[in-house]
């Protein structure tokens, strides 16, 4: 028995919508078993997990908090790999922001608010920018892979962090290795009365709203995509490849630092090495889950920030691993992306013809 | 073929062992393949001429087993043979060596050939290393048993190749223009390596190669393939390098070419190409001067692989030049980068459509791919100028599809006048055509060929390169014939005659 796969000429309309259900079906079951495997009744842990979480206020509030970082990560990661960029160091470029962000931070005493927020927003920006900026030379210069290099940078960003809060930016109070609080200038607003949803939400949903409409609208995104889909053609067409690539590296890199800045300043309004939660990796996910769509990136980074917020409820009311968030997360990347491949080719099984001679 | 079997007798070679019957393959609406029957016998060098896409290589591959024929019969020994695969092949004894290796570059011959030749669970490189030095021996093709691959010259990566096809087994070797990788020295060594082959020991090569010299040197017998057919196998001995030329571009003289005077006369050449020097381990331009007038077709023949493809690629701007000057209107180009070129005026027409278009993107969005700037107001894209231009454009070059329709979903017909539609609605000073109708049925040929005659009406300078003789001879005003990556001679379009072309094509000038 042999597996092809053929491009599918047509489709009915249907098929997408019944492909998602199929896969959030097959989720469903695979998580299932594991949550049973835990000791808890899947149903419940299902309530808990996409239920709860929207009925109340502070479920609702806390997923759109989770969320928040996701959507600057996601669109970062959209965006580059758009255009064929395929930046794995979102994480890494986030946390270049918080760097950026917590410099201005600590040292933005006395400004007023409308001055320190755009500031460390922007210092946040230019830190991630700065640290896409290597892989990207190397590979409109000199073509070095940068799937490696920016995936590689991501551990030092970290390492660099934990230098600073070992070294000049520990905690002046208590001396533990977290930076000192951010002036009060700098911090962002709060957009939601009473809730910790912050200006780095609006933000993010602006970036999103740029996104879809630079890639959708202008000129420049009909080159990016060209650029993405097919980078020989587009170079026969006069386009700027390397040009395209090397900005687009940065607005990716400047986006996710974007999305560091706006987690020191909105919510830890310190630096700690665990300001961030994966949320680069989880960004690739994100995109990924939105077949590179970005509006669909802010409703999957939603759907992710109920699913981590619902899989703590679940986890305190069933008794089971808090883990199993992530791992309903990973169960439905691969199911999505199956649905995807299925949605795009036909799956034909033949019987090799070296059997069937007689 | 009657004629194939009838000159069988007088071979040097075997008795034909291997017979390809009434093969016919056909990809789409194109006819690759049509009713090909060929045979091949041991101790016998039987080369394989064609112009690119009259159909050796899918020949070469039915074979092989890298594809199925659609219909007729392969038949060893009288037996029918099934080769689904090519391990199938090898396992009938025929081996081939393409033009990409398939070489492990960061692992030593020795360990390259024993991927190939071993058959046990465990590994005995000593073993294998014994046979290498002995195979080479015999067969006279000296390999360096311990080198990295990725070390050796090329000459050698493909003595390697054709050591591991004869240490599987194979009595059959075909070799894919294996000359075209080479150097001049190293080409001597495989021609005195493959006469060896076939008289020692005894193997059946199948030479696929557009150069006459070697294969006037080594061949015992030649069969030449025109648009998917066999037009001629015979002896190789007595026949010259001009009558395969003229067998493998066709023999009928093309009608009475309706042509309009040609408006050019006296007109400054706007494309000016000055000594041109590209310099290439393989191929390469060797000081390459040419003009274009307005309002003139410049055909550019040859047989294929003598520079007429580096010619196209520094007119895109993909291939940059060492020395020599390109001018546009008088102007010399600093550089000829693809924006540079384009700003000049200089249109293109690439020769594989597929890699000249963005495949996912729509009719409408490719159709501005290289002006994306003049359909914007300000940064922001105006669709619905874009959709006009796109309509009109439809029209105006009976393309069947519709604007938003996804490129990719297109016949190549349709692709190509959406290729044109796109070339010519910038309205170039100079448009440079490779291969317009290459794989087209014969409606769009036609269609295609009328659209660059009424481009020279406009005015435009046209630099046609085809390997379809009868389509430069159909259109052009003056045909240039290249040869080892310089212009060899320069013919009058209009009394331009077969044989005289044919003459250049060979290499030889009077």
């Amino acid at each position: 028995m042999k597996v092809r796969f053929t491009l599918r000429s047509s489709m009915p309309w249907w098929r997408g919508p019944m492909l998602m259900g199929a896969a959030a079906l097959v989720t469903f079951l695979i998580s299932a078993i594991v949550i049973r495997w835990a000791g808890g009744s899947p149903f419940a842990a299902a309530r808990y997990m996409f239920i709860s979480p929207l009925q109340s206020k502070f479920g609702l509030t806390e997923a759109v908090l989770s969320a928040t970082p996701l959507v600057f990560t996601g669109a970062a990661v959209a965006i580059a790999f758009r255009a064929g960029y395929w930046n794995i160091g979102a994480e890494g470029q986030l946390l270049a922001g918080t760097i950026g962000a917590t410099l201005v931070g600590i040292n933005a005493e006395s400004l007023p608010r409308f001055v320190g927020v755009p500031l460390i927003l922007l210092s946040g920006m230019l830190f991630g920018a700065f640290w896409a900026l290597s892989p990207a030379l190397l590979r409109t210069r000199l073509g070095i892979d940068e799937v490696v290099t920016t995936l590689l940078l991501n551990p030092v960003a970290l390492l660099l962090i934990t230098g600073l809060l070992n070294g000049p930016w520990r905690n002046t109070e208590t001396g533990f290795p977290d930076s000192d609080v951010i002036a009060d200038s700098t911090k962002l607003w709060i957009i939601w009365p009473d809730t910790r949803v912050h200006f780095g939400l609006a933000v993010g949903v602006v970036i999103i709203g740029l996104c879809w409409w630079f890639v959708g609208k202008m000129s420049g995104g009909l080159k990016l995509r060209a650029v993405g889909l097919a980078p020989g053609a587009a170079r026969i067409a006069g386009l700027p490849v390397e040009r395209t690539l090397l900005a687009t590296a940065l607005v990716s890199g400047a986006i996710a630092g974007l999305g560091g800045a706006s987690e020191v300043a909105g919510v830890a309004h310190q630096l700690t090495t665990g300001i961030s939660n994966s949320f680069g990796y989880t960004g690739v996910i994100v995109a990924t889950l939105a077949a590179l769509s970005f509006i669909g990136t802010l409703f999957v980074a939603l759907l992710f920030g109920v699913i981590t917020v619902g899989s703590f409820s679940a986890s305190r009311a069933l008794q089971i691993p808090s883990t199993i968030g992530e791992l309903v997360q990973a169960i439905l990347l691969l199911t999505i992306v199956s649905a995807l491949v299925i949605k795009k080719y036909q799956v034909v099984w033949t019987r090799s013809k070296s059997q069937v001679r007689d | 073929m009657n004629s194939v079997e009838g000159v069988a007798i007088a071979s040097r070679g075997g008795a034909p062992s291997i017979f390809l019957s009434n093969i016919t393959k056909a990809y789409g609406e194109t006819v690759a393949l049509s009713d090909v029957s060929l045979d091949l016998r041991t101790s016998e060098v039987h080369a394989l001429l064609g112009e690119n896409g009259a159909g050796k290589t899918t020949l070469m591959k039915i074979l092989y087993g890298l594809t199925q024929p659609d219909s007729g019969q392969i038949k060893a020994d009288g037996v029918a043979l099934q080769i689904n695969s090519p391990r199938d092949a090898r396992a009938a004894g025929i081996g081939m060596v393409t033009q990409h290796f398939s070489l492990v570059k960061n692992m030593t011959v020795v360990e390259n050939i024993a991927l190939a030749i071993a058959r046990t669970f465990s590994l005995d490189l000593d073993s294998v290393r014994d046979a290498v030095v002995a195979a080479s021996t015999r067969y006279g093709l000296e390999v360096p048993p311990d080198a990295i691959i990725g070390s050796l010259p090329i000459g050698l990566q493909q003595r390697v190749e054709i050591l591991k096809a004869l240490m599987s087994g194979c009595s059959y070797l075909i070799l894919d223009e294996p000359t075209a990788v080479l150097g001049p020295q190293d080409i001597d060594s495989l021609l005195e390596v493959i006469t060896q082959l076939r008289s020692e020991a005894k193997i059946g090569v199948v030479l696929i190669s557009h150069k006459m010299a070697e294969i006037e040197k080594i061949a015992d017998r030649v069969s030449v393939l025109r648009r998917g057919k066999v037009v001629s196998s015979s002896l190789a001995n007595g026949i010259t390098s001009k009558e395969l030329i003229t067998l493998m571009v066709g023999e009928q003289e093309s009608g009475v070419v309706l042509r309009s005077e040609s408006q050019s006369h006296g007109r400054d050449p706007i494309l000016v190409l000055d000594s041109v020097v590209v310099k290439m381990e393989i191929g390469g331009l060797n000081n390459v001067s040419l003009d274009v007038r307005p309002g003139e077709i410049v055909g550019i023949a040859g047989v294929s692989g003598n520079g007429q493809t580096e010619l196209v690629n520094i007119l895109s701007g993909t291939l940059s030049i060492d020395s020599g000057t390109i001018a546009v209107e008088g102007a010399t180009l600093t550089q000829n980068t693809p924006q540079l070129l384009m700003r000049a005026g200089v249109g293109m027409l690439g020769e594989d459509r597929h890699a000249s278009a963005v495949h996912a993107l729509q009719v409408m969005e490719n159709l501005v791919l290289d002006c994306v700037d003049n359909f914007a107001t300000k940064v922001q894209l105006n669709r619905k100028k874009m959709l006009e231009h796109c309509e009109s454009a439809i029209n105006q070059f009976e393309i069947k599809a519709t604007a938003k329709q996804v490129f990719g979903t297109l016949s190549g017909g349709n692709m190509q006048k959406v290729l044109l539609a796109r070339l010519f609605s910038r309205k170039p000073k100079v448009a440079i055509i490779s291969q317009p109708t290459r794989g087209l049925d014969v409606m769009a040929t036609s269609y295609v060929r009328s659209l660059i005659s009424k481009a020279r009406l406009d005015g435009t300078a046209v630099l046609l390169v085809s390997e379809d003789l009868d389509e430069v001879l159909e259109l052009a005003d003056r045909v240039a014939v290249m040869y080892r990556g310089s212009v060899i001679g320069v013919v009058d379009g209009a009394n331009a005659s077969r044989e005289k072309i044919g003459e250049l094509m060979a290499g030889i000038v009077r």
